[in-house]
């Protein structure tokens, strides 16, 4: 077996934030708390959780822009902090969101500036670029001012610098959001053709659909610390080997979801607010049978909708993560 | 052309066009210049005591360059801050020095626009006559009093990484500065132990220089001196930036939240 390329061992991550403008309190932060694991070469890995969970930081750790507080992590064997530079020349990577970018220039302009501080051979910048350009679509709009692009547009040009040095390890923190679905599609070709050519990726996403249909192996972080890892399948199995039900319901009795809780063969219930009904996600063992019992549970509710299916990664994160609140 | 020069260059020619780029920075770069030849005239009329209307014009146009130096490098950072570029140029494999390196030298270099304008303006509004006592070592003294100025900036800016309310303190130092290295009135006019500050800045030296040049007098030790000190600025500012750069990434001041 070949050395892993992504190795994190006990990484952790406090930051120090001040509050009060008379009596200045200092309070500690811990963004993450202890987290290790590895990838290995050629794999898509994904990093889930909810908001603040600690990907974001974990990932700048990775990209040598913050300093673990404890713990180590290395990138094709290189220490993220002793050999930073070592690093900062192997890898790419993508922030979500429509900073970082000089607005006043052209796409050209800034991908011609990045080239050159990215160390991309002068006599390569031109093609690179114009390949890249294909690659996420924006071609024939490179020569028009950022400031003037929509926000997907802007995304698609991250992608674009962070891909110029063809760097072997690629960095993705929400890399889809803000792009439209025909878009984001098209990235997330991008992302597995990107495996393909051999490259290794580490991904975080909202989007549950996403991570399942382009992860190899996914850990899920809440509060800092990972509750889960597995593949996809693994997941959905750790979670609920059974099917779920949805039930869509209006004017559900008080305490509905408890009710639903008891019948027999049922492992998990959660509730989803849709605009006047609720959505009771219920995840019950294989060849669970007991639909009309779960229907006489909600008593007078005026039911919408009623419907079995496989369960997705969406109801195994949704487990995992309220499982680390809970 | 090697790795360092390629970085200068096209540095350069981005940081010049993104600045130029920006309505305010422009509009302050044209209005500037007629404000400090008409300061400069009045206070040369208001009775400086040595030397002639060119002198108090080379000392508005040197100015005008320390303000946009001062307005670029002290920028450099919080702008790279708020636009959300500066983690992503810290992280380049080129490291963030050679991105400060040429964009405190294209403020420097725009202020010369300044120093031009402030001699025509001069010219045109005030009569200022321009005879140049030392044609080549004038032409000389302007791009090594950028070179100082400019390295004082990357010196200055260096610290910023740091502090994310630190170009306010740029700021403040405009004016202390232009004081001290005798760009507003001569050094002898000042209190004797304000004196050896001024000894320091090479504003305070590159403006001897573009003086002696133009008004006569000896030119090449002061622009000796203000080479020698934008060569330890230069050094200084590359070791506060790694310095600054270590502990920015463990205080997590890089970013904006
Ligand atoms: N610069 C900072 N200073 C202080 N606290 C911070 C800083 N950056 C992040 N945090 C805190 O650290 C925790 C983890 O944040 P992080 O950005 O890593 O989460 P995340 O998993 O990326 O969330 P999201 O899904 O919203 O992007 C949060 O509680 C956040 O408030
Ligand atoms: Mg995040």
């Amino acid at each position: 077996m070949t050395a892993p390329v992504i190795e994190v061992e006990g990484l952790r991550r406090t930051y120090r934030v001040s509050t009060g403008a008379v009596r200045r309190r200092t309070l500690e932060v811990e963004a993450v708390r202890g987290i290790s694991f590895s990838v290995g070469e050629g794999e898509l890995f994904g990093l889930l959780g909810p908001n603040g969970a600690g990907k974001t930081t974990t990932i700048k750790m990775l990209i040598t822009l913050l300093v673990p507080t404890s713990g180590t992590a290395r990138v094709l064997g290189f220490d993220v902090v002793r050999q930073s530079r070592e690093v900062r020349k192997r890898i790419g990577y993508v922030f979500g969101g429509d900073r970082g970018l000089y607005d006043r220039l052209s796409g050209l302009d800034n991908l011609r500036y990045f080239a050159e501080l990215y160390g991309v051979p002068p006599r390569e910048q031109k093609r690179r670029i114009f390949e890249l350009l294909d690659l996420v679509g924006l071609n024939g709009r490179e020569g028009e001012r950022v400031e003037g692009y929509s926000r997907g547009m802007r995304q698609r040009l991250h992608v674009a610098r962070g891909l110029l040095h063809d760097p072997p390890v690629v960095f993705l923190d929400e890399p889809t959001i803000g792009v439209d679905p025909v878009g984001a599609r098209e990235l997330r070709a991008t992302m597995a053709a990107l495996v393909s050519a051999g490259k290794t990726v580490l991904l975080t996403t909202h989007y549950m659909f996403e991570a399942d249909a382009l992860c190899n192996r996914i850990a899920v972080i809440a509060k800092g610390q990972i509750v889960a890892e597995g593949s996809p399948s693994a997941l959905k199995a750790m979670v609920t080997d059974g099917v779920v039900v949805e039930l869509e319901a209006y004017d559900p009795p008080p305490g509905g979801a408890d009710a639903l809780r008891r019948v027999p063969g049922v492992a998990r219930v959660t509730v989803e607010e849709r605009d006047q009904a609720q959505l009771f996600v219920v995840q019950a063992a294989a060849g669970f049978e007991g639909t009309p019992e779960l229907i006489a549970a909600l008593g007078d509710a005026r039911l919408t909708r009623v419907a079995t299916r496989e369960p997705t990664l969406e109801d195994a994160y949704v487990a995992l993560v309220e499982g680390a609140s809970g | 052309m090697s790795r360092a020069a390629r970085l200068i260059a096209i540095g350069w020619r981005h940081h010049v066009r993104n600045l130029t780029a920006s309505r305010f920075f422009v509009v302050t770069s044209v209005f500037l210049p007629i404000l400090l030849s008409t300061v400069a005239f009045f206070m040369f009329r208001a009775g400086a005591r040595e030397g002639t209307l060119l002198y108090a014009s080379l000392g508005a146009g040197v100015m005008g360059i320390w303000s946009s130096t001062l307005f670029g490098s002290g920028g450099a950072i919080s702008w790279a801050r708020r636009e959300g570029t500066l983690e992503v140029l810290v992280v380049s494999p080129a490291g963030y020095f050679w991105v400060l390196l040429p964009q405190t030298i294209a403020t420097a270099s725009i202020g010369l626009y300044s120093l031009v304008a402030t001699l025509v303006w001069g010219r045109l509004l005030f009569g200022v006559p321009f005879a140049i006592a030392h044609p080549l070592a004038f032409v000389v003294s302007i791009p090594v009093t950028v070179l100082g100025l400019g390295m004082l900036g990357l010196l200055m800016a260096s610290t910023f990484v740091l502090y994310r309310h630190a170009n306010a303190l740029s700021n403040m130092l405009e004016f202390p500065v232009l004081f001290v290295s005798g760009l507003l009135v001569p050094l002898s006019a000042l209190p004797v132990w304000v004196r050896p500050v001024g000894w320091l800045l090479a504003p305070t030296w590159g403006m001897r220089a573009v003086r002696a040049a133009a008004l006569g007098g000896n030119p090449w030790p002061p622009m000796g001196v203000t080479v020698g000190l934008a060569g330890a600025y230069l050094t200084l500012g590359a070791l506060f930036l790694r310095l600054f750069l270590r502990l920015a990434r463990e205080r997590a001041t890089l970013a904006l939240t």
